[in-house]
């Protein structure tokens, strides 16, 4: 693997009216990594995301994609960024008027111009390939369970083979094995693509399967970054108190 | 010395006053004006993409089907009942002055130029307008709509363009129908309930059926289907995040198209017929 940079934020501000969500946010991912970020709710990960995707313009700051410039360009160059992502969202977000093998395919037929046919076979594979049965490829987002839409899910991010994924809060509420499931599937997909991830969980079990390395969010900074063997003698008492869970610490519940 | 200071301060809190009134009035307006100016520019955008590809039939063809097709029960029955009861109305009217002859013309005359375009208009705002705000606003709450870009997709063509083209296309046949099946029903009163005969009743209607009647509430009807469309599209995709957005979005849909569509109304009949 080489150690170039394939994302790059650089002093990304994002504010809602006052509440400011991302202050001067600095991140970089090398090539081929699987960086998680964790952080509690609410501290603006998956703004962080967004605004990397382009779904939110951020305030100030740039996002470099490959070398590239990503923020205020026009709609045609951000397209050809968005060619290059697959996501994962938080609670799926599959298009519940659409079949599950449509659902995945979606991103070949309007996105990339590819048949039906084609797409179709390339769908089930994938739905295959994430451990669901053909016959799921007919039903619709509605008839399956929370576990497999996050499945039909990831199935649907890989399935355009994007340069780099991102998940968010993939493993968050579902139960410990089906966590794993998915946590298995990640480093699986991730690795068979040789892509680049980009992840945000607060779940431990989580991080320490699938990522490389590791950052942790608060007060809308990176406060901390390493590989994620140093994890646990980070030296840092914010990650000491997060991975430990622990109520008493430097992070405190602002009761609004 | 006590009494000027006094009123010193009485007159310095009335100024205080009138500058915060004025405040507040010219940060409403700012508000209203920014409002309007958001929706002119979302107006602008979904027309744009209902005339540049990609284009998506399947979509379009749906939203025909859902628009059109399902709305024509209730603009059936709004307008047959309608009819009835002007005709009615009217005769009762009417025969005071020994001119029941005009019935006829009274039910063909406000059923197409009025009623019934604002009747389907209003009927379809509270059925599609509702219906579109509702699923828009749960795609946007659910990040469907996030998921549609980060696929390459723009939601622009693929939600609302499809939406906007169905409704402005659909609402002038629904009326069409809803002009036939409202003079219909002025006829079944006036023949069985108020003993007209059937021939004059239909040559007075004949008689009074003008091509510019029906053409300028067919117009109108194009123009409340895109209002409909565009005000649920709107109010969906701008919702805000949790059911109670959506529940948000969908009453004021249904509100701001009913009003539009009366004001709209007002407008064309004066462009129309002055
Ligand atoms: N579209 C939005 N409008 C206003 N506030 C938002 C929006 N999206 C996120 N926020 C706010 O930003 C903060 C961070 O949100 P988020 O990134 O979703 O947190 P998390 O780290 O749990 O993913 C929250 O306080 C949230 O209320
Ligand atoms: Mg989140």
């Amino acid at each position: 693997m080489s150690d170039k940079i394939k994302i790059e934020l650089k002093a990304v501000t994002k504010a809602f009216g006052s509440n400011r969500v991302l202050d001067e946010l600095y991140l970089s991912v090398p090539e081929g990594k699987s960086l998680v970020v964790i952080g509690g709710s609410g501290t603006g990960k998956s703004v962080m995301i967004k605004c990397i995707l382009g779904l939110i313009p951020p305030d100030s700051g740039s996002i470099m994609i490959d070398g590239a410039e990503s923020t205020g360009q026009n709609h045609k160059i951000r397209a050809e960024f968005m060619k290059k992502f697959g996501m994962l969202f938080q609670g799926a977000a599959l298009f519940d008027s659409l079949k599950i093998w449509e659902n995945v395919a979606f991103g070949l037929i309007h996105g990339h111009g590819m048949c039906k046919k084609e797409a179709r076979e390339i769908a089930i594979e994938k739905i295959k390939a994430v451990g669901l049965k053909e016959q799921v490829a007919n039903l619709y987002p509605a008839e399956l369970s929370g576990g497999m839409q996050k499945r039909v899910g990831l199935a649907r991010a890989v399935a355009i083979s994007p340069d780099i994924i991102f998940f968010d809060e993939p493993t968050t509420g579902l139960d410990p094995i089906m966590a794993e499931v998915i946590n298995e599937l990640i480093v699986e997909q991730v690795k068979g693509l040789g892509a680049t991830a980009l992840s945000i969980t607060h779940d431990m079990g989580s991080v320490r399967k699938i990522a490389d390395y590791v950052a942790m969010i608060h007060g809308g900074k990176i406060i901390w970054k390493g590989a994620v063997g140093d994890l646990d003698h980070s030296g840092n008492e914010y990650v000491d108190q997060f991975i430990h869970g622990r109520s008493d610490g430097p992070i405190t519940r602002r009761l609004a | 010395m006590i009494q000027e200071a006094g009123n010193n301060i009485k007159t310095i809190n009335s100024i205080s006053l009138i500058l915060d009134l004025f405040a507040y009035i010219g940060g409403s307006i700012f508000a209203f004006l920014s409002a309007v100016g958001r929706l002119a520019n979302f107006t602008g955008r979904s027309v744009k993409h209902c005339f540049t590809p990609p284009f998506f039939p399947s979509q379009l063809l749906r939203q025909l089907i859902d628009i059109g097709y399902y709305s024509l029960p209730v603009v059936g029955m709004t307008t047959l009942f309608t009819g009835m009861v002007l005709a009615l109305q009217s005769y009762t009217g009417f025969s005071r002055f020994n001119a029941e002859g005009a019935v006829a013309g009274v039910v063909v005359l406000s059923i197409t130029r009025e009623l019934a375009p604002v009747l389907a208009g209003l009927m379809v705002s509270g059925r599609v307008g509702a219906a579109i705000a509702a699923e828009i606003a749960t795609m946007r709450v659910t990040e469907q709509i996030d998921a549609l870009r980060t696929l390459s997709v723009n939601p622009f063509k693929y939600l609302i363009a499809p939406r906007v083209i169905a409704a402005t296309l659909m609402l002038p046949i629904l009326v069409l129908i809803g002009d036939i099946i409202g003079i219909f029903g002025g006829y079944l009163v006036g023949v069985y309930s108020l003993g007209f005969s059937s021939a004059s009743f239909i040559s007075q209607t004949w008689d009074m059926l003008e091509y510019m009647d029906v053409v300028s509430g067919l117009m109108k009807a194009a123009v409340f289907g895109f209002i409909v469309a565009i005000m649920g599209c709107y109010h969906g995709f701008n919702s805000a995040r949790g059911a109670q957005g959506v529940g948000a979005a969908t009453t004021n849909a249904v509100v701001s198209s009913s009003i539009l569509i009366l004001i709209f109304n007002y407008l064309l009949t004066q462009i129309f017929f002055s």
